[in-house]
């Protein structure tokens, strides 16, 4: 394949617009021609039956929204002409996870129940993005409210086909997010991560995804799941651009109390400074876990895969070279529970979250002569959600239902305290460790088939298991590409912060770039573009 | 172990989640509830100090990172219309529904 204006970094694509060299126009044309030689079938709710050439293409897209992208193109275009600052992100092709409500446009959050609402509003970080230049390409398809690990939980399919090899899932929620990127889609994907969300499918396409801070990122905007785990970030295929886009969307917000008031430190002056004196660790509780056998289902101890252990520990040694000092056999005793804590916490919220869709403000409606009010909620819930977020619904109900639960709800969150605690000890400044970032795998194993693991919704669950932790903590995470496995699939390695360390995150993520630049690996392309 | 969710605890819990279901669905569902239960009961092996406090969110909010409350204002909805048309069925304004189950009050 030769190389297209739409796989440039976002970063240089701004450059060169914001310079006058390249028109915002010519980016998008470039991009929209991607799309037709990638997207294949558009993914709808009224999908029947699998076809073998579904698992040939990306369908990433649930939305492309052609026209704005082209008014938007032609605004940054005529602001360049007139003299005019058209922000940072100038002319950047960016696409936007269909959970994020954005004015004007369908905003389904993968599911039947959403499918005619077009939301009045814009969520704040996809303000920010098209405020700062960002030309919207699309809504980008997700597990149903973000709740799956493959994307093959959307109401609208075929399912996202994962751009090194479509047979495979490209990860969820933010699959589409993902897909889109890798593919040369989309120079950013807005995405959300509530136990990996971003961070694995990130992994699975050989991207850079970044989950923030808790409260880093405004979620203003963002269809809710569970709300004290979603967390806005971004994917891209590079982590200068990561840093870009996080200096655009963080930051206070006046419509979401939770957005904090600490100022944002800008990442990009100290992304390329190394990490000569970082204390990097590595845990064995990230190596070694309790998961279910793949094969019979039944939970036991295992060590993650071997070729994603391996290059974790390469990347140790790239750090190491690099002056950084590699703490080993730091102690992080509750990872295990983090999957059991998060089946009850998320379900909690994720039940009371989705009470409010009850076929009377907005969105699907069931078309029968309802007897009553109260059968028209279970018609509409029955035939607008599907079977995962059922699943969900009910769970959340049973833990926290008076007359069943046994403690649960309080127990996880009290679990959730000493998973926190893992995360505080080892950053401590005047503690036994003093670490700046833990390095660990992104996930357990490479991408998995398309329906391989679908409907064994523990299994499926367990894909989030190195990822969650920090999600309980509130920490950041950044995951980045390092090397393929056997089959030709990406591998991610992950480093896990203290609050607010994104910018310490980025740099350590660069270093590791620019020490594999050469690397075989990064002259391998995505099968998708290949053929092309 | 027995069956932690039996079929009348479950039926409950999809009548409390204003819900429907066939039965092949029903028994899928009720089948991955008890399984993830399994995952569930990994957190009672835990040994800790009962005094341990709950963590509802990672990242503390101290005032001094928390954003002030916003003065009360009354503004105009200025997207009022956009958002009533949302409403599957509306009629002057009104959103309209079928009869709402009620007592008469003695």
């Amino acid at each position: 394949m030769s190389e297209q204006l739409c796989d440039l970094p976002a970063f240089v694509v701004a450059q060169k617009v914001r310079s006058g060299e390249l028109k915002a126009t010519e980016v998008l044309e470039s991009v929209l021609t991607r799309m037709d030689q990638v997207e294949g079938k558009t993914p709808s709710s009224s999908y029947e039956r699998f076809e073998e050439a579904d698992l040939e293409k990306v369908h990433a897209f649930v939305t492309i929204t052609r026209d704005r992208a082209w008014s938007q193109a032609e605004a940054v275009d005529q602001a360049i002409r007139a003299g005019q600052d058209p922000g940072p992100l100038a002319g950047v092709p960016v696409s936007i996870k269909d959970i994020f409500c954005v004015k004007g446009t369908p905003s389904t959050a993968g599911s039947k129940i959403l499918e005619s609402f077009i939301s009045p509003y814009t969520a704040t970080p996809a303000v920010r993005l098209e405020q700062a230049g960002a030309v919207m390409v699309g809504k980008v398809n997700l597990d149903e409210f973000a709740f799956g690990s493959s994307n093959e939980a959307s109401a609208f399919l075929p399912p996202v086909g994962n751009p090194w090899n479509p047979a495979y899932v490209p990860g969820g929620s933010s699959g589409g997010s993902a897909a889109s990127v890798a593919a040369g889609e989309a120079a950013i994907s807005l995405g959300t991560d509530t136990a990996g969300s971003i961070r694995q499918p990130a992994a699975f396409c050989g991207v850079v995804g970044l989950k923030p801070t808790y409260g880093r990122v405004s979620r203003y905007g963002l269809i809710a799941f569970a709300s004290s785990l979603d967390c806005p970030g971004t994917i891209t295929r590079n982590v200068t651009d990561a840093a870009h886009a996080l200096n655009v969307i963080a930051g206070e917000d006046p419509y979401d109390a939770t957005a904090v008031k600490i100022p944002v430190e800008d990442p990009v002056p100290r992304l390329e400074a190394g990490v000569k004196g970082m204390r990097i660790g590595l845990s064995p509780d990230y190596f070694q876990l309790k998961y279910p056998d793949p094969e019979s289902g039944e939970l036991r101890e295992q060590a993650i895969s071997k070729e994603i252990a391996d290059e974790v520990y390469r990347a140790a040694d790239y750090l190491s070279g690099a002056g950084a000092e590699i703490i080993e056999d730091v102690p992080m005793p509750n990872t295990r529970f983090g999957i059991p804590v998060y089946f009850v916490i998320s379900r909690v919220e994720a039940a009371s979250n989705l009470h409010r869709y009850d076929g009377v403000k907005y969105g699907y409606r069931f078309p029968g002569d309802e007897e009553d009010l109260r059968q028209l909620y279970r018609e509409t819930r029955a035939e607008g959600f599907g079977t995962q977020v059922k699943l969900r619904i009910l769970m959340g109900m049973y833990v926290s239902a008076q007359q069943y639960e046994k403690g649960y709800y309080e127990q996880a969150l009290k679990v959730r305290t000493l998973i926190r605690q893992d995360f505080s000890r080892i950053f401590d400044q005047e503690g036994e460790y003093k670490l700046d970032c833990l390095l660990t795998a992104t996930t357990p194993t490479a991408a998995f088939k398309i329906g391989e693991v679908y409907g064994d919704t523990v299994l499926m669950q367990y894909a989030d298991l190195l990822t969650v932790p920090c999600n309980h903590a509130g920490i950041p995470g950044l995951s980045i590409p390092a090397g393929l496995n056997g089959e030709g699939l990406p591998i991610g390695i992950q480093f896990l912060g203290p609050d607010f360390s994104e910018a310490s995150l980025l740099q350590v993520g660069r270093t590791i770039e620019m020490l594999t630049e050469d690397a075989e690996w990064r002259k391998i392309k995505p099968q998708i573009l290949e053929t092309l | 172990m027995p069956e932690e969710i039996t079929r009348e605890i479950f039926d409950h819990l999809v009548d409390l989640a204003a819900l429907e279901m066939d039965e092949e669905e029903a028994d899928y569902l009720r089948k991955e509830l008890n399984n993830q239960l399994d995952a569930i009961h990994e957190l009672e092996a835990i040994e800790f100090d009962p005094s341990t406090p709950v963590t509802s969110h990672g990242v503390p909010y101290t005032e001094a990172i928390s954003s002030a409350l916003r003065e009360d204002r009354i503004e105009p909805c200025k997207e009022a219309d956009e958002i009533v048309g949302q409403a599957p069925e509306e009629q002057d304004r009104y959103i309209v529904v079928p009869d709402i189950p009620a007592e008469e009050l003695q």
